[in-house]
């Protein structure tokens, strides 16, 4: 009971702890290379614990999201809904590539997830932003083999299942 | 470990529920974005949950005042003795300037006393901290820690000690979200410090820079030129800088010139502002009506109240 409450707050820590990151702010010349951290965690969890995570929790993490950065209701809760779609799709298939075509498959995800927010918002009337904007999905993808490990490792010391 | 598979994490192809639940997840996202657009339910919603939001802001923004301290930890004492001089002698140089201006400023309220017109050049400021908190919006957005219980209100001007960064955009109890100039959906209407040239400068989405894109062929712009604040339309206060134009030539349809200017503000690093509190007179055009009761002059406690009103007007114009 208390090992399963223990594993439950892992879980839900690694989620709010990338939320944080999402507000942290980097100065001015490495922000373009800021990771998307909600989708990088949720696509982990999403791999290795296919019980807890759900479309549901993507929305509710994605909706949570928008309340924190404020921008539009709804936008990255889409965006991680069908992030996590996909994921959970071809989950059994992910799982076993070796990293570094797990790597690629979530630079293919990451860029899928830019590509939506693109649409996002340009029907919510912004204008295109620069060239330094498709940045961040490949330093996502360069972060996620340690990413991968730091949450394996977590993950075997609190026996999330 | 070997673990059974059952329908749910099917090998190759998808089952109809999942798709069907993400296609009712994707169709309340979007109704859900499409309201928000509509209504800014967002806002409201951010506001009720402010006690969440708040304190997530000031813990998002620890990092960023954490490397400032330890910078001004860590600074040499040199550097510190250097920053110390310079400032001591910006200061002594500001009031050498201010002690010349009291008594511009006496001469200007004379006249236009006589020409009954009520400018004031005196300012009511509130100071406000920048709270370093990213929020996605391709950085055009700045979050202060004062809000509505510290008394400020949407629209209101911010500036710092070089000239105008932006206006209060949205207010939660004791945040508030700053849009900046350079926002590709900002505009501000400016004048052309050299030739009274008034047009408006819009925020470019490339960069931090203002592009004035409707400036006539006939008029007279050069490089170097300085963008006040025009006071048009009553938001911003006349005469505040804004920029410098740092690039001139004719637009693509050959109608227009097109001119791109660096803000006068330290949009990016800045850390304290000033938020402006009283707005201008307009110049132009009037203000949006807004349903307002009758003039204070009119209500009955002013009249009873008249010694207490006229030492108030006299400490307006000092602060």
């Amino acid at each position: 009971m208390n090992r399963q409450r223990l594993s439950s707050w892992g879980f839900a820590g690694t989620l709010i702890f990338a939320l944080g990151l999402m507000l942290v702010p980097l100065p001015g010349a490495l922000e373009p290379f800021k990771p998307y951290w909600p989708a990088l965690v949720l696509l982990y969890w999403s791999l290795e614990s296919e019980e807890t995570v759900t479309l549901g929790l993507a929305f509710g993490v994605g909706l949570c999201a928008d309340l924190l950065s404020g921008v539009l209701l709804g936008e990255q809760a889409l965006r991680l809904c069908a992030l996590v779609f996909i994921a959970l799709r071809f989950r059994s298939r992910l799982r076993f590539f070796p990293m570094w075509q797990q790597a690629l498959a979530v630079l293919a995800l990451l860029i899928n997830d830019r590509v939506l927010l693109l649409v996002v918002r340009m029907l919510a009337g912004a204008s295109v932003p620069p060239l330094s904007w498709w940045i961040s999905p490949l330093v996502g993808a360069a972060l996620w083999p340690f990413l991968f490990l730091l949450l394996d490792d977590l993950r075997a010391r609190l026996r999330i299942q | 470990m070997a673990r059974a598979r059952d329908e749910s994490s099917p090998l190759f192809a998808g089952n109809a529920a999942g798709t069907l639940r993400l296609i009712v997840y994707l169709a309340l996202a979007v109704v859900l974005m499409v309201l928000d657009q509509r209504n800014g339910w967002l806002w409201r919603l951010r506001y009720a949950a402010s006690a969440v939001v708040e304190p997530v802001y000031r813990l998002a923004g620890l990092p960023a005042a954490g490397i400032h301290t330890v910078s001004v930890a860590f600074a040499d004492r040199q550097q510190l003795t250097q920053q110390n001089q310079r400032l001591r002698e910006d200061l002594l140089l500001a009031n050498a300037r201010l002690n010349r201006m009291a008594a511009v400023a006496q001469q200007n309220l004379r006249l236009k006393e006589l020409l009954d017109t009520r400018h004031s050049l005196g300012l009511q400021v509130q100071l406000a901290r920048v709270i370093g908190v990213d929020l996605g919006a391709y950085r055009y957005r700045l979050t202060l820690n004062m809000g509505a219980r510290d008394g400020v209100k949407p629209g209101q001007p911010v500036i710092d000690a070089h000239g105008v960064m932006g206006q209060v955009k949205e207010v939660l109890p004791t945040t508030s979200v700053v849009m900046l100039i350079t926002d590709p959906a900002h505009a501000i209407p400016v004048v052309i410090e050299r030739t009274g040239l008034r047009t408006i400068a819009y925020g470019s989405r490339d960069g931090d820079q203002l592009s004035l894109p409707d400036i006539p062929l006939a008029a007279d712009v050069r490089v170097g030129d300085q963008l006040l604040t025009s006071g048009v339309g009553g938001r911003f206060p006349p005469g505040f800088p804004v920029g410098e134009v740092r690039h001139v030539a004719p637009a693509a349809t050959g109608m227009f010139q097109v001119a791109l200017a660096r803000p006068a503000a330290d949009l990016d690093r800045s850390t304290d502002v000033l938020l402006l509190h009283d707005q201008a007179e307009p110049d132009g055009p009037p203000a949006p009506a807004k349903p307002v009761g009758p003039p204070r002059d009119l209500a009955p406690a002013a009249t009873v109240a008249s010694p207490a009103s006229a030492s108030t007007a006299r400490r307006g114009p000092a602060r």
